[in-house]
């Protein structure tokens, strides 16, 4: 019973932010670039005053699932870089945290990229 | 002067010309697939954590996040991931499904301008203020921690 | 021997006609409503049989030339001049098609509207009687002009309401002294009219002045109305443009009534998902050489007035937050009289 509890926070919250994402994308006309960078940079500021990790124990994937979630990684691995190892945690802290999603894009494009090609559309 | 002033009355017509699109749908389906994809995520991440109890719950959403890029890159390359997105909007591109997509479609679109110049280098056409502007920020924080 | 000109428009008086046109389209036009009109419909690859779609738009244009030159009943040793253009950067599928032609070639730029501006300058050669046959191209595809203009064609983003969609197809006519067929009876030129639109997404709205500004110095020109024509038809202005068109000229006095069609209206039925409707070269250029001139050539239409809009904006201009330029072109072509 609990587990399908959690189940439904994740599916409201992670519909949420991507309705409020939604309601972005109408009212501004963002293109999708906007809309990712304006998201990690929430995710940057939402970890850097504290509050990201309360809603995250809440919400669990509904908010690491987004885009936010990758901004989140990313402040908090220059945070606790900064805490262990001083200036250098600065260069090397955010990265390292998300290593693992940007090298897995990077590397997944490239190997579709070779074996598939572009489409028209077919609307 | 008059030709500024004719400018903004035409942009104002036209915007009340612009037909009101039922704003619903769309955001009704962005809900639901953006909510799905977070719920598979919550899944994986169970699982994982399930069968693999010696993975600690930073890796597990780490391998997470990897199996939606895969996934996300896999649909884009069959060609899916565009009708997905046509459908859901934002649904699919807030989470990290849409990164996933913004890399490998440029990827693809792009490899008829050759390897190196042209899918290596137009990766990055939209992911890449993403990744620039989340690591500057994410350094900018990183700096104010250091001397907090 | 005297020339007419008045303001704007120029004047034909010795009858350069259309001899010889073809249509060619992609899969998704001819699911359209003008199915039965085009010359040739590639049913299944919109590759044209290419590695790239800049290959198959070019690949587009040669069949569009080869057709028109045959069903001139012509040899391509008897057209002295092509002229053609498309939407692509340094007009390449043009250029690149003209490379297989042992033709002289121009090539002319005018957006979406190239398909007029094309028919206007060739019939301003052969009446002036530089050339006694010149053909006429332009074509555009659907995935160049994506990929140039817009996003990767995978990428799972919406469509904006306002957008159009770019036609896979290109048409091309010869236009002769000799010979026998719809005459263009004279030509407007537009003025580049920016009225500070800046959305991308909205090239109907972008356009729609340059049109309105067209139509009214060609009805002062030529000292007519709209209930002149059987038919006047705007380029790619799309269901929003064509509605602030007939707004704008409601507003400057003239009635645009039933005899006024938009090609982006008509070219796609109304379930093909393509907002408000089809735009791009391709988009005139096909619609004219298919349903326009057969109703042209057996008489049904008698006088039309083709006026072709094009937004003249480039990625790096609307990049730098600049607003889209429109121009509009007009040509007056009156059909054979049975």
């Amino acid at each position: 019973m609990n587990e399908w509890y959690v189940y439904l926070i994740v599916f409201a919250t992670g519909g949420l932010v991507c309705f409020l994402g939604q309601v972005l994308i109408i009212k501004t006309k963002m293109t999708s670039a906007r809309i990712l960078v304006t998201f990690v940079v929430l995710g940057v500021v939402l970890e850097a005053v504290g509050i990201f990790q309360p809603i995250s124990d809440f919400c669990k994937a509904g908010i690491n699932v987004p885009i936010i979630g990758f901004g989140a990684s990313l402040a908090r691995g220059a945070i606790s870089a900064v805490k262990s190892t001083g200036i250098l945690g600065i260069f090397t802290g955010g990265l390292t945290a998300t290593a693992g999603g940007i090298a897995a894009a990077i590397f997944f494009a490239f190997v579709f990229g070779i074996i598939f090609k572009a489409r028209t559309k077919k609307l | 002067m008059q030709e500024q002033e004719r400018n903004i009355r035409y942009n104002a017509y036209v915007e009340a010309k612009i037909a009101k699109t039922h704003a619903w749908p769309s955001l009704f389906n962005s809900f639901w697939v953006g909510g799905l994809i977070c719920t598979l995520g919550q899944l994986c991440n169970d699982l994982i954590l399930l069968w693999f109890p010696s993975v600690s719950t930073q890796s597990a959403w780490a391998y997470t996040l990897i199996i939606l890029i895969f996934l996300a890159s896999f649909l884009t390359g069959l060609g899916v991931f565009d009708k997905i997105g046509a459908f859901a909007g934002a649904g699919t591109i807030v989470p990290i499904t849409g990164f996933s997509n913004s890399i490998t479609s440029p990827a693809l679109e792009f490899k008829n301008e050759g390897i190196i110049f042209g899918m290596c280098a137009k990766m990055f056409i939209i992911a890449g203020p993403v990744i620039v502007s989340g690591t500057v920020s994410s350094m900018i924080v990183g700096l104010i921690y250091l001397f907090v | 021997m005297e020339r007419k000109r008045e303001n704007q428009t120029v004047f034909f008086d010795n009858k350069p006609k259309i001899i010889g046109h073809y249509s060619i389209v992609g899969p998704k036009e001819g699911k359209g409503n003008l199915r039965k009109y085009f010359s040739e419909i590639e049913e299944k690859d919109d590759f044209f049989g290419q590695k790239t779609y800049e290959k198959a738009e070019r690949v587009m244009i040669e069949r569009a030339l080869d057709g028109a030159i045959k069903s001139a009943n012509a040899k391509y040793s008897d057209v002295h001049l092509f002229m053609a253009g498309d939407l692509l950067n340094q007009i390449i599928s043009s250029s690149y098609a003209a490379r297989s032609f042992d033709i002289p070639y121009v090539g002319v730029f005018g957006a979406c509207s190239t398909m007029v501006e094309g028919l206007a300058l060739s019939a301003c050669l052969v009446d002036g009687g530089h050339f006694d046959t010149i053909a006429c191209a332009t074509s555009s595809h659907f995935s160049t002009a994506e990929r140039q203009f817009r996003f990767p064609l995978e990428l799972g983003n919406q469509r904006p309401p306002t957008s159009q969609w770019t036609v896979t197809g290109s048409g091309a006519d010869i236009i002769s002294i000799k010979g026998n067929g719809p005459i263009i009876t004279c030509a407007t030129f537009g003025k580049v009219t920016d009225y500070g639109i800046s959305d991308v997404n909205n090239m109907g709205a972008a356009m729609a002045p340059a049109a309105m500004n067209t139509l009214i110095a060609h009805f002062k020109d030529t000292n007519t109305s709209p209930k002149d024509y059987d038919l006047i038809l705007s380029g790619d202005l799309g269901k929003l443009g064509s509605e602030i068109l007939i707004d704008l000229m409601e507003e400057q006095g003239y009635k645009l009534g039933l005899n006024y069609k938009d090609c982006g209206q008509i070219i796609y039925k109304r379930n093909q998902d393509v907002l408000m409707g089809g735009s791009g070269c391709g988009c005139s250029a096909t619609v004219f050489n298919s349903i326009i001139m057969k109703k042209l050539m057996s008489g049904e239409l008698k006088k039309v007035l083709f006026m072709a809009t094009g937004a003249l904006l480039s990625t790096t201009s609307s990049q730098q937050g600049d607003t889209v330029p429109g121009i509009a072109h007009a040509v007056v072509i009156e059909g054979v009289k049975k």
